[in-house]
């Protein structure tokens, strides 16, 4: 049994070096599923090992040349065997069985990120294969985020990396040209994870920490190895402008807590400093990107000392910028919303009414619950329940289907 | 390297409704696209239409059944093909997206390498 010491090491060396030390067992092997179990050797080892030596000073280091030792020792072993597989295509071979040096193998993140979130893999089995690969998460805890069954979960991941084998998605960091589409499909991963775990689409918890926090991990590490790329750092403040609030968006009854009700000094004050910092850092030197208006969107409700004193036409002013390069009806919903606090009620129906019919809003709970809270505001009560009814029917989430039964049961008859 | 083969699929209608100029105007963009990537080709061919076709099975007693046209019908038929051989999918799509393929689309499915 190691120590506790041992524990929080290999707890913060899985948390932050697993992504490190797979892409280098990837440089070795060619082979996903054999880095794989490389890497789930050398974190074995260290159990042992660190009990017995003491936590080495640079941990990934040491799992890092575990892994790449125990990659050597099976390709010698296995190379007969090996040379039917279609391996990855790595853009240098690997010098195996040489001096393992560092500099030889540098830090191949990216490429794993890269190959992650290829764009010819289904968006589910890019969210999937980042968090087991990048993240190290295990299959389980990951059917269990995405509430599909263990087979179910384990097959979309095993898919995902034959193609990748089989059709030879290149690890590789894109080519200049393809570089900022690419990026984008990546930052739509993180993004997707922690929408997911933002606001949980079903089930009873309505935040799932697990999620938003490997979408910030995910974040900072990109922010990292792409330090200059504007919307990678928009898309690092939205996510910590975001979680800085999340404690608060429960009461202790379970109950939702809205944003006018949240306790404000309750609120993540570094996070929502480091979260500003970045969303200036995101709107300098050229056009805003969509997540760093997002993100700025998020620093103005954060910046709010009060409910009262939330900076709503800015906010309207920023959702219409929003909506011009990124056209879709959620964003026009969330625009219609900031301008039912900027201007009231009557205004924000009129800018729903817009999108009462859009068929892509038809199973979305919260327009039919933004429309009744028009109403209800106007004292249209009338019209106000039938939309509660249809919001509740709509949402999978319990803690938000409670909040809207409270709403329809406090209107008069 | 690794080989794929370039799947084209497009509206036969389309393509038998087109006068001998039209015809004329996409066969010389496919010689454009040919010689633009002849490194990659390795072969490739435009396929009679799919009322040409013969379809053969065998029943479970190992007879065959010879019969005419294909299996399904679907709006877009497999029109074409390419062999290419090109380093990595990325560089795949990049040599399938020349394809003048108009409003049909084009299939890439790498082929199955047995041994080394």
């Amino acid at each position: 049994m190691p120590g506790s010491a041992v524990r929080d090491a290999l707890a913060e060396a899985h948390r932050h070096e697993w992504a490190f030390v797979l892409a280098a067992a990837v440089r070795v092997t060619r082979d996903l599923d054999l880095a794989e179990e490389c890497v789930q050797d050398a974190y074995a080892k260290a159990v042992v090992a660190w009990s017995e030596q003491g936590v080495p000073a640079r941990p990934g280091a040491w799992l890092t040349t575990a892994a790449r030792n125990r990659a050597v020792d099976l390709i010698r072993r296995e190379s007969i065997a090996r040379r039917s597989l279609p391996l990855l295509i790595v853009e240098s071979a690997a010098s195996i069985g040489h001096d393992l040096d560092e500099d030889i193998f540098g830090d191949d993140r990216l490429r794993l990120i890269f190959t992650c979130c290829h764009p010819t893999l289904s968006a589910p089995a890019r969210v999937a294969l980042t968090l087991r690969l990048v993240c190290g998460v295990t299959t389980a805890e990951i059917a269990r985020s995405f509430l599909v069954s263990d087979p179910t979960m384990a097959a979309r991941i095993t898919r995902a990396k034959k193609k990748i084998a089989a059709a030879h998605i290149p690890y590789r960091i894109p080519a200049a040209d393809e570089l900022p589409a690419r990026t984008d499909a990546v930052l739509d991963v993180i993004h997707q994870l922690f929408t997911t775990g933002h606001t949980a689409p079903t089930g009873a918890q309505l935040v799932r920490n697990d999620l938003t926090t490997q979408a910030l991990d995910l974040a900072r590490m990109l922010r990292a190895l792409l330090p200059g790329n504007r919307e990678v750092i928009g898309l690092l403040a939205l996510i910590l402008l975001s979680v800085a609030r999340a404690d608060e968006r429960l009461a202790p009854d379970g109950t939702l807590k809205l944003l006018a009700d949240q306790d404000r000094t309750r609120w993540d004050a570094g996070a929502i400093a480091e979260g500003t910092a970045l969303v200036r850092e995101s709107l300098r030197d050229g056009p805003p990107g969509r997540y760093a208006l997002l993100a700025a969107i998020n620093a103005v409700h954060d910046e709010a000392p009060a409910w009262e004193d939330t900076d709503w036409p800015q906010i309207v002013g920023l959702y219409d910028h929003l909506l011009r390069i990124w056209p879709t009806p959620v964003v026009e919903l969330n625009r219609a919303v900031a301008i039912r606090f900027a201007y009231g009620p009557a205004a924000g129906l009129v800018a729903l009414d817009r999108l009462a019919d859009d068929p892509r809003l038809a199973t979305y709970p919260y327009l039919a619950a933004t429309r009744a809270d028009c109403f209800r505001d106007l004292g249209r009560h009338t019209e106000a329940r039938p939309l509660y009814e249809q919001a509740i029917l709509l949402t999978g989430n319990d803690v938000e289907r409670a909040f809207l039964k409270e709403r329809l049961q406090q209107l008069s008859r | 390297m690794a080989q794929y083969l370039i799947l084209i699929y497009a509206d036969e209608r389309d393509w038998s409704a087109l006068s001998p100029e039209e015809s004329a105007a996409v066969y010389a963009q496919y010689e454009a696209f040919g010689t633009r990537n002849a490194a990659a080709i390795r072969g490739g061919s435009e396929l009679s239409p799919t009322t040409t076709a013969t379809s053969i099975r065998s029943d479970e007693d190992g007879a065959y059944l010879v019969t005419d046209g294909p299996f399904v019908e679907t709006k877009e038929a497999l029109g074409g093909y390419y062999l290419i051989d090109v380093e990595s999918l990325d560089e795949a799509i990049a040599v399938a997206k020349q394809v003048p393929v108009g409003a049909g689309g084009v299939e890439v499915r790498p082929l199955v390498e047995h041994g080394a």
